[in-house]
């Protein structure tokens, strides 16, 4: 039933990315061990329940100088929704010069996150 | 020699990360500044890193790459600095007055004076001629940066069913990439027992694709005449050799290599400077200066690191330091001190500090394997002056400590050591 002996798990939410185990107590709450900070408790139980990335990719442009531009989700995404995003981003083409950090498209795959420019164009 | 040549204080060759924060520091002790770049755009190696994780030291954000260097580059843009891109530093002099560069440019040959030299001009990768593969050479085979390169600027998939030798952390970073762009990532091979990327990017550029990462095996052959067609890759033992019998066939289209990044440092040596065995980039002290008076060296053609962070600190360093040179020269100096250690450090950087030292010094050092609990140490004339313990070390993580430069004060040399901690289970 429930593992006492837990998932081990990298946290990814900064350089230290320390190794975690994560185990589910018969209390239904979740120890976490081997994390360096609060950051990594969050995200254990994210990644045992709905797991989050951010997106980074490029887009097409109508620039021949710089025919893609790089960019990158402004929050994290649901991982099962990584397909459909690309998908998305695959019609985009940029006409107009952009500033890095300007918003390319909002509300990608519906996940209410824009996606912005991270290079000037 | 040309007697109209244009001097400058500091003249910052390479326009990456390590060079732009050089210029800007350099400029803001109010230096006069050329930056020269061999490519039409600043921004080295980070243009074509367009994924995530970078300046969260620095910045508090993760940052794709791009967009770490598009700050610094906004940031530039408000100094004065003269910048020439699709320059290319072909040739340096040392003089009395300091160096005479000969530039290569589109509008033709120019020689220009600088009283001191940043050399940023990045690390290389090794390719398929520095790691022993048989066989054919056909098309197909190409470093992870060239990959990156095809996808990421031109938008082309370098193949379809892709195999990477080598766990370093731009060929884990192209196996998601690949991935995305709907290619087939048929595995990672690497020949030591464990793998020589970040862990974090093995979780979230592997794991969360199902990629299999074969440790303790190397491709040992390749197939195709034109085109790639496939790979043998065979176990290997403790000493890298393949073992007989354990040959295995593996279809591919493309076999993509991160087998390690060396320093770039033609110019470095051309100038006599003297190159370290250990980091192969120049032996310099706390100032990033090398052995040869009023050249700065910084970023990846001082060292590989594996944060861009710590690369844009060594070039404000080198930037300040070579402003500082350029105005009076050096200030006195008492000696120079060696800085040693045991053989348990893979390398520390610098090579040697000169006294007196200011504030205090940074170190940078990897160890020689993976280790659990230590305590890092260092000594001088038998006096400990640092002790830290570490819950981990591993090759692949460059770690920084500071020591008090008042302590740095006797005859040297400074010697740092390593030994399990007492503490460990
Ligand atoms: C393919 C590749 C991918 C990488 N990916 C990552 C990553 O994902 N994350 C990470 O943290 N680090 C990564 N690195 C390491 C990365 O290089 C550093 O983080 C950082 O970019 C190093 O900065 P730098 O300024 O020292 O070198 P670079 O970015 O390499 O810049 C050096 C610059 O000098 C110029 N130059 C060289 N010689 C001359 C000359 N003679 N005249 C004029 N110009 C010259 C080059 O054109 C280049 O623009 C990668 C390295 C490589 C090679
Ligand atoms: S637990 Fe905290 S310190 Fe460790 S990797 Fe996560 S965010 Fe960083």
């Amino acid at each position: 039933m429930n593992s006492k002996e837990g998932k081990e798990l990298i946290c990814i939410v900064c350089p230290n990315g320390c190794r975690l185990n994560a185990a589910m107590g018969e209390d239904g709450q979740l120890s976490v061990t081997g994390n360096k900070c609060k950051r990594g408790e969050k995200f254990a139980q994210a990644e045992l329940t709905n797991p989050t990335r951010s997106l980074t990719t490029t887009v097409r442009t109508s620039f021949s100088t710089m025919p893609w531009l790089p960019v990158r989700t402004d929050g994290e995404i649901p991982k099962k929704l990584i397909g459909d995003a690309l998908k998305e981003l695959q019609s985009v083409l940029i006409e107009k010069n952009l500033r890095c950090g300007e918003v390319v498209l909002t509300d990608l795959a519906g996940t209410g996150i824009n996606v912005i420019a991270a290079s000037d164009l | 020699m040309n007697k109209n040549a244009k001097t400058y204080d500091v003249t910052v060759i390479g326009g990456g990360p390590a060079g732009l924060a050089a210029a800007i520091s350099a400029h803001e002790q109010g230096a006069h500044v050329l930056l020269i770049e061999r490519e039409d755009r600043l921004g080295g190696v980070l243009k074509q890193c367009i994924h995530d994780g970078f300046g969260l030291l620095r910045f508090g954000e993760k940052l794709s790459g791009c967009e770490y260097a598009t700050r610094f580059m906004h940031k530039l843009e408000e100094t004065d600095v003269e910048v020439r891109a699709l320059t290319f530093a072909s040739r340096i002099e040392k003089t009395d007055e300091g160096f005479l560069l000969s530039l290569i440019q589109s509008s033709g040959f120019e020689q220009v004076k600088s009283k001191s030299l940043v050399l940023a001009t990045g690390c290389r990768e090794r390719t398929a001629r520095q790691v022993a593969i048989h066989g054919t050479r056909p098309a197909g085979v190409l470093t992870a940066g060239s990959a990156q390169y095809y996808i990421n600027i031109l938008g082309q998939l370098p193949g379809k069913n892709c195999v990477i030798l080598g766990s370093g952390d731009i060929g884990l970073i192209m196996a998601r990439r690949l991935t995305l762009e709907g290619a087939n990532v048929l595995g990672v091979y690497e020949a030591k027992a464990e793998p020589s990327g970040l862990m974090r990017n093995i979780y979230q550029c592997l794991v969360d694709f199902d990629i299999p990462l074969h440790l303790s095996k190397t491709v040992t052959e390749v197939h195709g005449r034109e085109r790639l067609t496939g790979v043998t890759v065979s176990a290997v033992d403790e000493r890298m050799n393949p073992i007989p019998g354990t040959e295995e066939y593996i279809p591919c289209d493309t076999l993509i290599l991160s087998v390690g990044l060396i320093p770039e440092n033609e110019l470095a040596e051309s100038l006599g400077v003297k190159i370290s065995r250990a980091t192969k980039g120049p032996e310099c002290n706390q100032d990033y200066e090398t052995t040869v008076p009023g050249i700065f060296s910084c970023g990846n053609a001082l060292h590989v690191n594996d944060l861009v962070d710590y690369v844009s600190e060594s070039g404000e360093n080198a930037g300040r330091a070579a402003a500082a040179y350029a105005k009076s020269g050096h200030e006195h100096r008492l000696k120079s001190v060696e800085v040693k250690t045991d053989k348990n450090f893979g390398y520390i950087v610098p090579s040697h500090i000169d006294l007196p030292a200011k504030d205090s010094v940074p170190f940078f050092f990897r160890t020689s394997k993976t280790r659990g609990r230590t305590r890092v140490k260092a000594f001088m004339d038998g006096k400990e002056v640092f002790s830290k313990v570490f819950a981990g070390l591993r090759p692949p993580e460059m770690e920084k400590i500071e020591i008090e430069a008042a302590k740095l004060q006797g005859a040297g040399p400074l010697q740092f050591t390593m030994e399990v901690d007492e503490h460990e289970q």
